[in-house]
């Protein structure tokens, strides 16, 4: 079973989204997700612009196949890994951690609750592992 | 789903395992990069028995592959192997597949396993007005040990007697003796083998090669593998709607005696004027290339990524192309919203272990 920190929210896109101390929120994929793409090789990062929840905002690339990043909230886009340009094996390597992929202002905080919990992530993808 | 023989010895090995085709078949076995470096610099290994293995025989067996391959099978000596295409009426490809000559009349065929059914059906159709006996042989089990030391390894490990031939086989050669059935052949541009034996040797085969440190190499490596060396995919870089005179193929395609099926539709063609051509494209600017995205050049000329993906030895997203022949110097290719530029080269990337092309 992938590892699925208790502290982070989930989408069924297999983002995570982490609350940060200032209110925004931070974003990357999750274990699972990076273990199903294999090597990545190549990530496509947010511009810094506002987003509806669910739009496509950037791509992660593997060396077998393609998959979008989605936005998990609404807000704007405040911060991008940059590290990731060089490095984007950073996400196969550290998901949660040096492979985070961007951050959000958030507009409105009642999203969150819609949000899954690490344990609702969990369940939804036992059928896959 | 099917599962070949070594589908236990996958798992153990700690495969992802994916469907290809109705098999269950290991994609890697953690890093498909790692494994695609260690056939470059070393030697892995790729279980390949969901291919279709057929053995042809009768006195008229030469007769029949003249007429369905578009190559020539009278260019093989005994234990000789052929790579060709197989054309139906209009030159479309049926499928691509490599035929052995292992005596007069005798021949394995090795096909893919995606066109199984239909190959074996026009085998079985085409076969119909000739002597000659068709037999799938489903219980052969095939390796492929591919790499720089691939052939050191095997040697090491089969039994002393067929490893002293080994030791002398020429490339695109076969070792034709008892049960074991090799031929100095593969899909990487790597020296290296293809191993068929019955399936109940195979295992033991697969866990001594895996003592000698070669590397189980899944789907995903071989695919990159082969790009890089500029070697078709069938369904990808060739399909039934286009000619081998159209995509890179023409090397296999013989010249004389010109009466195979689909030889009219080629002549046709070639009076009428062949305007495509398969070629290599280096992205040069950050991306990933994939099957199916488009390239236009500045005069508005097209052409389409037939297969495209990052190529672990020059770091760079490469792919092969099927474009207009006179497609200019300023070529793009559109992904997503973007329009990135690639530079055109001449197919392979790569080959023994070598880089070819320059990277940006």
């Amino acid at each position: 079973m992938s590892y699925v920190p208790d502290n982070l929210k989930y989408v069924e896109s297999h983002e995570w989204i982490e609350v940060l101390d200032n209110g925004n929120v931070r974003i990357g994929i999750t274990e699972h997700a990076q273990s199903a793409l294999g090597d990545i090789v190549f990530v496509e990062l947010p511009e810094e612009d506002s987003y509806a929840t669910g739009d496509e905002c950037g791509v992660v690339e593997s060396v077998k196949t393609a998959s979008d990043i989605f936005t998990p909230l609404t807000g704007t886009v405040v911060a991008v890994n940059d590290a990731l340009e060089d490095a984007p094996e950073l996400i196969n390597e550290n998901p949660y951690d040096d492979g985070w992929i961007f951050e959000m202002e958030v507009d409105n905080e009642d999203e969150l609750k819609d949000l899954m919990t690490a344990e609702e992530y969990r369940n939804s993808i036992v059928d896959e592992e | 789903m099917k599962k070949t023989h070594l589908h236990q010895a996958h798992i153990d090995a700690g495969a992802k395992m994916v469907d290809f085709g109705g098999w269950d078949m290991p994609i890697n076995y953690g890093s498909q990069i790692e494994e695609h470096h260690a056939v470059r610099k070393d030697k892995g290994m790729f279980d390949v028995s969901h291919m279709t293995i057929v053995d042809l025989i009768g006195p008229e067996s030469e007769k029949l592959l003249l007429k369905i391959l578009a190559n020539d099978v009278r260019k093989l000596s005994d234990g000789k192997a052929l790579y060709s295409t197989m054309l139906n009426e209009k030159g479309g490809i049926i499928d691509d597949l490599i035929t052995y000559k292992r005596g007069d009349n005798n021949y394995r065929i090795v096909v893919n396993a995606g066109t199984r059914e239909k190959d074996l059906a026009w085998f079985e159709k085409q076969i119909q007005d000739f002597d000659a006996t068709l037999t799938e042989r489903p219980k052969v089990a095939m390796i492929a040990v591919q790499g720089p030391n691939a052939i050191a390894a095997c040697l090491a490990v089969l039994p002393t007697k067929i490893a002293t031939k080994l030791a002398d086989l020429k490339k695109f050669c076969t070792l034709d003796e008892e049960d074991y059935f090799i031929g100095r052949t593969g899909y990487t541009g790597e020296d290296g083998v293809e191993i068929l034996v019955p399936q109940e040797y195979v295992i033991d085969l697969w866990n001594k090669l895996l003592q000698a440190d070669v590397k189980p190499c899944g789907l995903g490596a071989r695919d990159t593998l082969r790009l890089e060396a500029g070697m078709h995919l069938y369904g990808q870089d060739m399909n039934e709607e286009i000619t081998p005179l159209e995509c890179g193929l023409e090397w296999t395609v013989r010249k004389e005696d010109f009466d195979f099926i689909g030889a009219d539709a080629l002549t046709a063609l070639r009076a009428k004027g062949i305007t495509k051509i398969m070629i290599g494209v280096v992205l040069t600017e950050r991306g990933i290339l994939r099957h199916d995205q488009e390239l236009f050049d500045e005069n508005g000329l097209e052409g389409i990524i037939t297969s495209g993906s990052f190529s672990p030895s020059a770091q760079v997203a490469i792919g092969m192309a099927i474009v207009d022949k006179n497609m200019g110097e300023n070529v793009k290719v559109k992904i997503r919203k973007k329009e990135l530029a690639v530079k055109c080269i001449k197919l392979p990337f790569v080959r023994n272990g070598k880089v070819l092309i320059d990277t940006p």
